[in-house]
């Protein structure tokens, strides 16, 4: 039997293939004496794992937080060599800025809440809306959309969601259309920022991209993904949004949330400043989630325990250990079947195709396991294919009802909510937004790409 | 007799208009409001969705917007209650609006709705599916009003041209 040499360690800043022919393979190469497993045995190990993992995190037996399942996986995938010590080593060093940044923007978005921002929020959109439901979703697309870039889909989904409903509701407008809008946009609209999604970051690590070009290159993206939800969710619930609201109750005004909003601009500014320094913008995302959490620890609002727990240690182990674990899935093997499969080159035929097979991909197995499986192949296609792939992986989710996984998830949301969503209606409207907001998203691409 | 009217957010005014100009004095008034179990489900689904976070410190948005939602619903029959300005019942249900606007209505001597539909445009589509479920099924007489003043005569479309062998 043959034996393969296992690829390099990857440069921090992108998945170069290629670079291994300038390293001559030496046969008692440390890093492929410690392969105690052939490749058909490891993969089909680390295939087991990542499966483990998944369903840890979907069943999450007893209640266990993910990071139960994922990090014993991530051990026995070095331990038994399914990846190599210093692969696994590589992989963590890549995750690691990326792990700490979202951990910044964690903290952040919970200080945002503690200073009162999303109260702030609903009271804004209220007063603009004038008891009038359709100015309403404006409202609510133009805060969602900004919030989710800013701030990380999980700002939007966990603090923005329940203030819009409140919203609503206080104003006599039916909610449905306003919470599809906040659901569908913490998907569509995190495309703008490295720090609008976990997958944006990952992306963003592994494209090489400045801060500033990322941004560049996603805008028109992400207004053309919003302009496609906007027009199909007027006109999808246009009777829900026609019904008009009694005259509201005069809205207090609210108190301006001006700490929160000066470190957020400030933290904005300090994004750019960083990438035309040639610094990690991670560090700004830091300094802006001290100081709202100094002034949070000050003010005695917060302790140090509620700080830690703001960053949410399980989740950022969780991240590590499925990284390491799709990392041997395709090293093993998955890597290199991918890059026959994915369809190769710039053009917009290419794009389309790569966000399309990310969509679907995210539909079967999550995003999250989605984009770290397709990053590598793309990577070695350009910055123009990282892109599309986010591009699917970020809007594909809106298609099924908590992004998929199927059968699994929706058995473990069944339990909670006796029959909940509507299910037709989900998968109806998801189907007249997806395709068409993931078509103008990946044309906007294509003509930023050629443009910038 | 007992009257039921079905309230719904946007239009209930003219609900309850409705049965204080057509209930008799007598009757049993019962103010009905169906909370909908989408939007938790939404809020949720939403969570459930990011890979990962259930090791976050977050409250569930889905029991937040289910909290809140009873809450508005308290609000919007006290609002009504205080319009109609006579004794009534207030029920909240909670489950898919139109089945459960149609249990309830079992035994009831009259339903009053209001119209959910696109109004612009008047026809089929001014009943959305809903009220169209509830007057397809309803067990009792149905009354069915206009959320705002009823359109005039003016409204109606052109007649049809008649058949070709009657020309």
């Amino acid at each position: 039997m043959p034996v393969v040499p296992p690829a390099p360690p990857r440069s921090p800043v992108g998945f170069h293939v290629g670079h291994h022919r300038s390293r001559p393979i030496d046969p008692v190469d440390p890093v492929a004496e410690d392969r105690a497993l052939n490749t058909p045995l490891a993969e089909a190990l680390s295939v087991v794992l990542l499966v483990a993992v998944l369903a840890g995190a979907v069943v999450r037996p007893f209640g266990l937080p993910e990071a139960v399942t994922a990090v014993p996986a991530a051990g026995i995938a070095v331990a038994t060599g399914a990846i190599s010590l210093d692969h696994a080593r590589a992989e963590a060093e890549r995750l690691g800025p990326v792990v700490g940044f979202l951990a910044a923007v964690l903290v952040m978005a919970h200080f945002c809440d503690v200073e009162g921002l999303f109260r702030a929020c609903g009271a804004w959109m209220a007063r603009w809306a004038a008891g009038r439901p359709r100015r309403l979703l404006t409202a609510v697309f133009a805060l969602a959309s900004v919030i989710t870039a800013v701030l990380s889909l999980d700002a939007t989904v966990v603090l923005l969601t329940p203030v819009v409903f409140a919203t609503a509701a206080r104003m006599g407008a039916r909610p449905k259309p306003h919470v599809y809008a906040c659901t569908h946009l913490s998907n569509t609209a995190s495309l703008l920022l490295p720090v609008s999604n976990l997958t944006n970051l990952l992306a963003f690590a592994a494209s090489g991209l400045s801060f500033t070009r990322f941004v560049a290159l996603m805008a028109l993206p992400w207004l053309a993904a919003i302009g496609v939800e906007y027009v199909v969710l007027r006109r999808f619930f246009a009777r829900d949004l026609a019904a008009a609201a009694p005259p509201p109750n005069p809205a207090e005004a609210p108190r301006l949330p001006l700490f929160a909003l000066v470190t957020v601009v400030c933290t904005l500014a300090g994004f750019v400043v960083a990438s035309a320094l040639g610094v990690e913008p991670a560090w700004a995302a830091l300094a802006g989630a001290l100081t709202l959490a100094g002034r949070a620890l000050i003010c005695r609002r917060a302790t140090v325990r509620t700080v830690v727990k703001a960053a949410a240690p399980a989740f950022l182990a969780f991240v590590l250990s499925l990284g390491v674990v799709v990392r041997a899935v395709v090293d093993n093997g998955l890597g290199s079947a991918l890059r026959h499969v994915l369809p190769d080159g710039t053009g917009l035929p290419a794009l389309l195709a790569l966000a399309a097979l990310a969509a679907v991909l995210a539909n079967l197995i999550n995003n999250l396991p989605a984009v770290l499986v397709l990053l590598p192949p793309a990577a070695s296609s350009g910055v123009g294919a990282v892109l599309a792939v986010l591009l699917g992986v970020n809007i594909g989710p809106n298609l099924t009802y908590a992004g998929s996984l199927a059968t699994l998830l929706w058995r473990r949301i069944l339990h909670r909510h006796g029959h909940g969503v509507d299910l037709r209606e989900f998968t109806a409207l998801g189907l007249l937004v997806v395709p068409g907001a993931l078509a103008a998203a990946v044309v906007a691409l294509w003509g930023a790409l050629r443009v910038l | 007799m007992r009257v039921i009217a079905w309230l719904v957010e946007g239009t209930w005014p003219a609900c309850v208009d409705a049965v204080r100009a057509h209930a008799p004095e007598d009757a049993e008034v019962t103010l009905l409001h169906v909370t909908g179990e989408d939007a938790p489900a939404l809020a949720q689904g939403a969570l459930a969705g990011l890979l990962g976070r259930a090791a976050r410190p977050v409250r569930d948005p889905g029991e937040r917007v289910a909290e809140l939602s009873g809450a508005s619903a308290r609000e919007l029959l006290d609002a009504a209650a205080a319009r109609l300005g006579r004794a009534c019942v207030r029920q909240e249900r909670t489950g898919r609006a139109e089945r459960e606007v149609v249990t309830a209505a079992e035994g009831a001597g009259l339903l009053v709705l209001a119209r959910d539909g696109e109004r612009r445009r008047l026809g089929p589509h001014s009943l959305g599916p809903a009220a169209r479920f509830v007057v397809d099924h309803a067990p009792c007489p149905v009354l069915l009003v206009w959320p705002e003043e009823a359109p005039g005569l003016g409204t109606l479309p052109p007649s049809p041209p008649p058949p070709p062998h009657r020309r």
